[in-house]
């Protein structure tokens, strides 16, 4: 017995030394890479990955408080309340626009707006849409892949124009042309159409680059004022900066490097059946598979081949998605096709479920896809016609994405 | 303010060293550090001290120090040492009722320096004591029985530090008092102390977070409202059996008014605390548990991110292998344990959805200590804990070791 008691020290150091080898294995593995949608994209220079990891704590870790600027009317308090793992967002943080109801006209700024503040600092009043002025709900969109997005050039886009509805019967992208901000400096990728540019992202396609897209979040989301846009939203006062221009740089080159997210399930035979029919039913002549960057300043963004499913162009979406207010050239009723990338991994972001379409209106894919209307009636009348397992194989070559 | 600190502890440590020199000169007062055996409102008294010669001044303190190797999602920031904190006591009686004694923490290295406890007793009768100084309010069992050595954990318990802001110590006054019968005990508490600010619901943490107060060094000055916070507590022990302790702490937290200008209405928070522990007969597990639900009053206007009700707790089961001389040890102890916990930093539903917030982390902590004397810790802790955002996604997985000492000194 005595023995055993001197053998404790040794057997306890033998413990820590298994420990110590072992310790690789002790930590909880990795989800697979392509159930995720945060991480750099492949490439990055060590430079590039220390900015990007700059952004990624601007944008994830950053919490705005009383103290650091928040509101005092706000939406969210960090860039990451909105978009959870960098994916798209829940209803507890849709924004409500309005304020603009025609094409091609400024907002009226003296009801409010563009964005509905309808979060307030203790003592202080959220703001309300006026009664009887029409508006329109934004879920949080995933932000990944979008440097891939922003790299493309504004003739590459126009190329999927079809304004004359010539190849594609009944589909007409059109884009959406918006007056640039003060500080909006032109890049080699765009091209002036009346001193306006075409707008990639937001719902509309209402904000030009991803500068523009962040400055703005920061105001009109969280009550942030920047060099960029200094008027707060609240007083309508120019104020101090409240986050820096670095910071500001760190989350756009962030959001430039995001890498896009990855298919799965890519050579699985149900999912290559809907994808073959996902030409059929004429959904790719929106929801462009492909797309091939030019040179970048950031050489992991150039000439790169990858698979967002959008043409960055507005469309008529019927009736039933016409909200009545609108942003830049376009109609009540066109919404810029999303990019589909991505999409069967929303629930992880979205707490398990699906909030889909610009509102997140839409509870499953298949939801989704019936609320098509407008140029997209005929192939949502086409997928109606499918047998069972024809949309089965749809939806999981959808949710492959 | 740091280098007075600096100085005096300097000081105590320099007539503690030159004692040193004739051992004889110092004595260890005679102290029971078995949690197992005292009210947990006895903790601060509750520690060894040193006295040198009949100087009516004793010193104490402990250390803690740990290695950690943790990763989340299959990312780890490497192997990691750190030393918490580091606590010193100092006691003194002025007079056979009268007796004063003081805590303070260095944490992280002397990264920041907190006076944890400072208070003047007066007692007039076992049943009517008067506490006066900087105080730790009596919610839950853990904020006033925390000393690292009497536990078999490297971390403390998430949900007693990260939604109840252990250690919280105030400025304040109030009665405490205790009665023996036979095997029994029964004890109170009850402090009127500085309390809480703006900070709980704006924070970086993004989320309701009572320990956001403990920043303001102000509250050590003035109250940020003029309101006191009430805290007040209520336990029964039997020897044999164990003890059972409710509490409550409650109060006005926010700067209602300024200047004589009102900014706010007045928001209230209240917390409501049960702890236990015992040990079970025959084969002497030990079993310490506490559970605290928060209820925060935030404005409807605010956002949900920051929630109006949590709930969290801890229960940690002990196991004694054995207990007998081991490498020049008269008494040296190994236990197995196991620790479980919960946080839910917000509880509740989303006003848009309907659907459940999450914001809320389980784990599990498997363990194994050594006690070479009941002063002296060794432990070595296995942590799996799953945390989840507010929406409820795919939570992410932590775990790793924990390796690490705390000993009285």
């Amino acid at each position: 017995m005595k023995k055993t008691y001197r053998l404790f020290p040794i057997i306890l150091l033998a413990c820590v030394l298994v420990f110590s080898f072992a310790c690789e294995k002790i930590i909880p593995p990795a989800p697979a890479e392509n159930s995720l949608l945060d991480g750099p994209m492949e490439g990055l220079t060590h430079a590039e990955q220390a900015q990007f990891l700059a952004g990624d704590i601007a944008f994830n870790e950053e919490v705005f408080t009383t103290q650091t600027g928040l509101g005092p009317l706000f939406v969210a308090t960090s860039c990451g309340s909105c978009h959870i793992g960098d994916g798209k967002g829940h209803p507890f943080t849709t924004l409500t626009r309005f304020g603009q109801t025609l094409p091609n006209t400024a907002p009226d700024r003296s009801i409010g707006g563009p964005q509905l503040q309808h979060r307030a600092l203790p003592g202080y009043e959220p703001e309300q849409v006026p009664a009887g002025v029409p508006s329109m709900q934004f879920n949080p969109p995933a932000v990944t892949g979008l440097g891939l997005l922003a790299a493309l050039t504004d003739a590459q886009i126009l190329a999927q124009a079809d304004q004359a509805n010539a190849d594609n019967p009944g589909i007409s992208g059109i884009p959406n042309y918006i007056s640039p901000p003060p500080y909006f400096i032109p890049q080699n990728n765009h091209q002036a159409v009346d001193g306006k540019y075409i707008g990639r992202f937001g719902k509309k396609g209402a904000a030009i680059d991803l500068l523009q897209q962040t400055v703005g979040a920061y105001n009109q989301d969280m009550g942030i004022t920047s060099t960029f846009e200094p008027v707060d939203v609240a007083t309508g006062l120019i104020t101090d900066p409240e986050v820096s221009d670095q910071t500001v740089k760190d989350i756009v080159f962030y959001l430039r490097t995001l890498k896009a997210p990855l298919p799965r399930k890519t050579d699985d035979a149900e999912v290559l059946q809907g994808k073959a029919l996902f030409q059929t039913l004429r959904c790719s002549a929106c929801h462009t598979p492909s797309w091939t960057t030019l040179q970048s300043d950031i050489a992991a963004l150039s000439n790169k081949t990858f698979f967002p499913y959008t043409d960055l162009l507005l469309h008529d979406m019927g009736a039933e998605l016409d909200d009545g207010a609108t942003e830049g050239s376009a109609e009540t009723y066109e919404w810029k096709t999303p990019a589909l990338w991505g999409l069967g991994l929303s629930p992880n972001s979205q707490g398990g479920e699906y909030y889909l379409m610009h509102d997140g209106r839409a509870r499953s894919i298949e939801e989704a896809i019936l609320l098509h209307g407008g140029e997209a009636a005929q192939s949502k009348e086409a997928y109606q016609a499918l047998s069972q397992a024809d949309k089965d194989a749809l939806i999981q070559f959808l949710e492959s994405l | 303010m740091k280098k007075w600190l600096i100085g005096s502890v300097c000081f105590i440590f320099g007539v503690s060293a030159s004692a040193q020199i004739d051992s004889s000169l110092l004595s260890r007062t005679p102290v029971d550090t078995s949690l197992r055996q005292s009210m947990n409102m006895d903790a601060v008294y509750n520690r060894p001290f040193l006295q040198s010669g009949k100087i009516p001044v004793t010193v104490g303190g402990y250390i803690e120090a740990d290695y950690q190797y943790i990763g989340e999602d299959g990312v780890t920031d490497g192997h990691s040492f750190r030393i918490p904190r580091m606590t010193i006591f100092i006691a003194s009686s002025l007079q056979r009722k009268i007796k004063f004694l003081t805590e303070i923490e260095l944490e992280e290295g002397g990264k920041e320096i907190a006076i944890e406890f400072a208070a003047l007793d007066l007692s007039l009768h076992p049943l009517l004591n008067v506490r006066g100084g900087v105080i730790m309010n009596p919610i839950g069992a853990f904020n006033q029985n925390h000393d690292g050595p009497k536990w078999e954990y490297v971390d403390r318990p998430i949900a007693m530090t990260q939604m109840l802001p252990a250690t919280w110590s105030n400025v304040g006054f109030g009665l405490y008092g205790k009665q023996y019968v036979n095997d029994w005990a029964l004890g109170y508490e009850l402090y009127l102390t500085n309390g809480f600010d703006n900070s709980i619901i704006s924070n970086s943490e993004n989320r309701t977070f009572l320990p956001a107060s403990k920043a303001n060094k102000e509250r050590f000055e003035e109250s940020a409202n003029g309101q006191p916070l009430l805290t007040t507590k209520v336990a029964i022990r039997h020897q044999k059996v164990g003890e059972i302790g409710l509490s409550y702490m409650g109060g006005v937290y926010n700067t209602f008014e300024k200047d004589g200008l009102v900014l706010d209405e007045k928001r209230r928070l209240g917390v409501f605390a049960v702890d236990a522990n015992t040990s079970l007969p025959g084969i002497s597990t030990y079993i310490v548990g506490e559970w605290a639900w928060v209820r925060v009053d935030v404005p409807d206007t605010y956002i949900q991110q920051f929630g109006d009700r949590q709930q969290g707790g801890f229960v940690d089961i002990v196991q004694p292998v054995f207990r007998r001389s081991l490498l020049g040890f008269d008494k040296a102890v190994l236990n197995i344990s196991c620790r479980l916990e919960y946080v839910d930093w917000n509880v509740g539903t989303f006003r848009e959805t309907g659907g459940n917030i999450s914001d809320d982390l389980w784990a599990i902590v498997p363990g194994i200590s050594f006690r070479p004397t009941a002063q002296s810790v060794f432990r070595l802790n296995y942590r799996y804990m799953q945390q989840q955002d507010i929406l409820g996604n795919p939570p992410a997985v932590i775990g790793g070791v924990q390796m690490g000492v705390s000993s009285y000194f």
